[in-house]
């Protein structure tokens, strides 16, 4: 089998449903158990917590009866940047070159081993998707044989984050490869927050490739940086421009506008053809 | 007993003074020293650093004794490059404090990042597009070019000056001084602005981010210019802190006067440029991210506009005005003020720009973050205030650090 035909790039990327999640966590699980995401004894404070996968919980801010309530998984955004050349809030500030934009894939790496742990990529990166190894890891006694092999467990003092199991990707591929295929399937790679989620409400694949599930749920505009055409659809700060693959769809408003800020009277300007320029 | 090391004529304290007063701020030195002990061998869980903020007090005195230290290269260019004779007298101070917190920068640095033994990294793998990369490869060679620039004052030293070829190495330093003065200048140029472009290029954190000229966002220029402008501030703060200590006039008014007078043009034209891009910000750059002004000022227990205030009115438009009128400068409580608050505004821009970035929240969902250091963050950080102190101390007992001591005080010589 030959490998990819060079020039026809994958874009990877993921649809959430948020009117399907319920907030179960399972994606985190599955997360933190496929990618040996390392936990403290006390993880009672969070925000040095490693969640690659994080549920936040959203409100519309109205009182009962009309409170809504919205869960909304947050995986790395795997960024394209300005223009969707690639060049990520994190990837363009890493002074190591320790994150990296796979442009064949539109997957942003992390280099455990390259990684010196200056944070740059943190503080860069709006979703909050990055994380630190402030501790080193350490598993319950007996844990550590139930490791995934495929993943590399990281080291205390550098930063980590969603790799869109990009060893799945790898294993697919290889797979391919020894059967002499030129391309991987749809179902033969997927993420494990996908696979894990009961509500179905996570759908992953290639957009740019039309026969995928994703690109028919968000219609990703390939003249505007992969912008959804799907109006029920949205990326979270579009306005920042980095040009997320992660993409939500909502039938409810208020969880739509609260995917981007917005000034007194432009969410009623720009609501119904969300998706397209703002301004 | 060390009287045939301090420079001829000059009086100094008894040893034992001296050596009582570097052995109390050496207990504050080995405090630092024992925090960052831990932080190498325990981890940055000794602070209370979080994956919001993952930029914090290092990184703000980082940034903040960089500015400050900016009154090494801007004196030594006015005064080598642009001839400005005058400052011949208080250079050699400026190019000490730079020294010291340059080393002091860089020490910070080695404890902030995460795994210290591969720091090399940004210099072997460097990613060109990286605003740290430059900070990294222009600090390092600026610090190069300090160092090059302190060893004359050393040599000077009355022992090692009666060394022949110690003696000449330093009188042909002397001689070349202006090749290196530029070359800091034009290295300070750009680490200082990569620092400003650290926070600037950060177009997911609205609150940071700027537009600018070419790869450079408006926060480079502004950096450079501001610690070209606040550095001499810092300079005059230190010349005054040592008169007061030693109840001796160190440098004649004119010098102290013309650098005050500079540094509070350079004030003044960064403070234009800073409303400037502070309104531009504020009404144009935020606003097309969805983000009010007020979204960065309210909200939270302590970020309000008040800061913003603090930073350009008092901090900035006050010494401004105090530093260009003659009759304000020369009268010296109003300089003392004017250069404190001067030291104290830089600071707080480094403030702003490091711990305020992390802070504002950008996700509509999220909240503002706030954050306390622990107390090997700040043992961490009084660390190289304590080695600095004692330095320039040694460098005042035993170096001809001010040359018009001598005849300032020419009734206390020896």
């Amino acid at each position: 089998m030959k490998q990819d035909k060079h020039g026809k790039n994958h874009k990877f990327g993921m649809v959430v449903d948020l009117d399907k999640c319920t907030g179960c966590g399972s994606c985190m699980v599955a997360c933190m158990s496929e990618n040996n995401v390392p936990f403290k004894e006390d993880e009672s404070r969070k925000k040095d917590s490693i969640t690659w996968m994080r549920v936040y919980k959203i409100t519309n801010g109205k009182s009962f009866p009309e409170t809504e309530i919205c869960y909304m998984p947050r995986p790395c955004m795997h960024c394209g940047g300005k223009g969707d050349h690639g060049h990520s809030p994190c990837v363009s500030v890493c002074p190591a070159v320790a994150t990296d934009y796979d442009h064949s894939s539109g997957i942003v790496s992390q280099i455990y081993t390259r990684c010196f742990g200056c944070r740059y990529c943190m503080g860069a990166c709006p979703y909050h998707a990055r994380y630190f190894n402030w501790w080193d890891p350490k598993w319950p006694e007996g844990m550590e044989n139930y490791l995934s092999p495929d993943v590399s467990p990281r080291m205390r003092g550098v930063v980590e984050k969603c790799s869109f199991c990009f060893h799945r990707y790898q294993e697919a591929r290889d797979r391919a490869y020894v059967e002499e295929r030129d391309d991987i399937e749809e179902q033969e790679y997927q993420t494990a927050c996908t696979q894990a989620c009961p509500a179905g409400a996570i759908t992953f694949g290639d957009l740019n490739n039309p026969d995928h599930e994703v690109y028919q749920m968000v219609e990703p505009d390939a003249h505007n940086c992969g912008k959804p055409k799907n109006p029920k659809a949205f990326r979270l700060l579009e306005r920042l421009q980095t040009n997320p693959k992660v993409y939500y769809i909502s039938e409810r408003e208020w969880v739509r506008k609260a995917g981007d800020n917005y000034l007194e009277g432009e969410w009623e300007k720009v609501k119904n053809n969300h998706g397209n320029d703002h301004e | 007993m060390d009287s045939a090391l301090i420079p001829k004529g000059a009086k100094r304290c008894p040893f034992p003074v001296f050596a009582l007063g570097i052995a109390v701020v050496g207990v504050v030195l080995l405090w630092g020293v024992y925090a960052m002990g831990l932080c190498w061998f325990k981890g940055l869980n000794q602070t209370n650093m979080d994956d919001y903020y993952g930029f914090a007090l290092w990184i703000w005195a980082d940034l903040a004794v960089i500015a400050i230290g900016g009154g090494a290269f801007f004196t030594g260019l006015l005064r080598y490059v642009f001839g400005i004779d005058e400052l011949k007298n208080i250079i050699n101070l400026a190019v000490v404090i730079g020294f010291i917190c340059y080393s002091s920068a860089l020490l910070i640095l080695a404890i902030d990042v995460g795994q210290p033994l591969r720091s090399w990294f940004i210099f072997w793998h460097a990613n060109v597009h990286s605003m740290l990369t430059e900070v990294a490869f222009c600090l390092s060679l600026y610090f190069s070019v300090l160092t090059i620039e302190f060893v004359p004052l050393i040599l000077e030293n009355r022992k090692l000056d009666k060394v022949p070829f110690f003696h000449n190495l330093g009188h042909n330093m002397h001689g070349v001084m202006a090749v290196f003065a530029a070359t800091g200048a034009f290295l300070s140029c750009f680490h200082q602005g990569s620092l400003g472009g650290v926070a600037g290029v950060m177009y997911g954190r609205p609150f940071a981010f700027r537009e600018g000229l070419l790869v450079w966002p408006w926060t480079f220029f502004l950096f450079t210019w501001s610690a070209a402008a606040y550095g001499p501030c810092f300079t005059l703060c230190v010349l005054k802190m040592f008169e007061k200590i030693t109840k001796k006039k160190l440098v004649k008014d004119n010098v102290v006067h013309l650098l005050a007078k500079i540094s509070g043009w350079m004030i003044t034209t960064y403070i234009i440029a800073k409303i400037i891009d502070t309104v531009y910000w504020a009404t144009v750059t935020a606003p097309s991210q969805g983000q009010t002004f007020m979204d960065f000022y309210s909200n939270n227990p302590f970020y309000g506009v008040w800061i913003l205030v603090l930073e350009i009115v008092v901090c900035g438009i006050v010494p401004a005005v105090i530093l260009t009128t003659q009759k304000f400068r020369e009268n010296r409580k109003l300089l003392l003020v004017a250069i404190i608050l001067g030291t104290f505004g830089v600071c707080l821009n480094r403030w702003v720009m490091v711990l305020q970035v992390m802070a504002a929240p950008v996700m509509t969902f999220d909240t503002w973050a706030m954050y306390i250091p622990s107390w090997q963050e700040v043992a961490t950080t009084i660390l190289p205030v304590a080695y600095g102190v004692i330095l320039i101390a040694l460098a005042y007992r035993y170096l001809p650090v001010f040359p018009q001591e001598l005849e300032l005080n020419a009734d206390q010589q020896d």
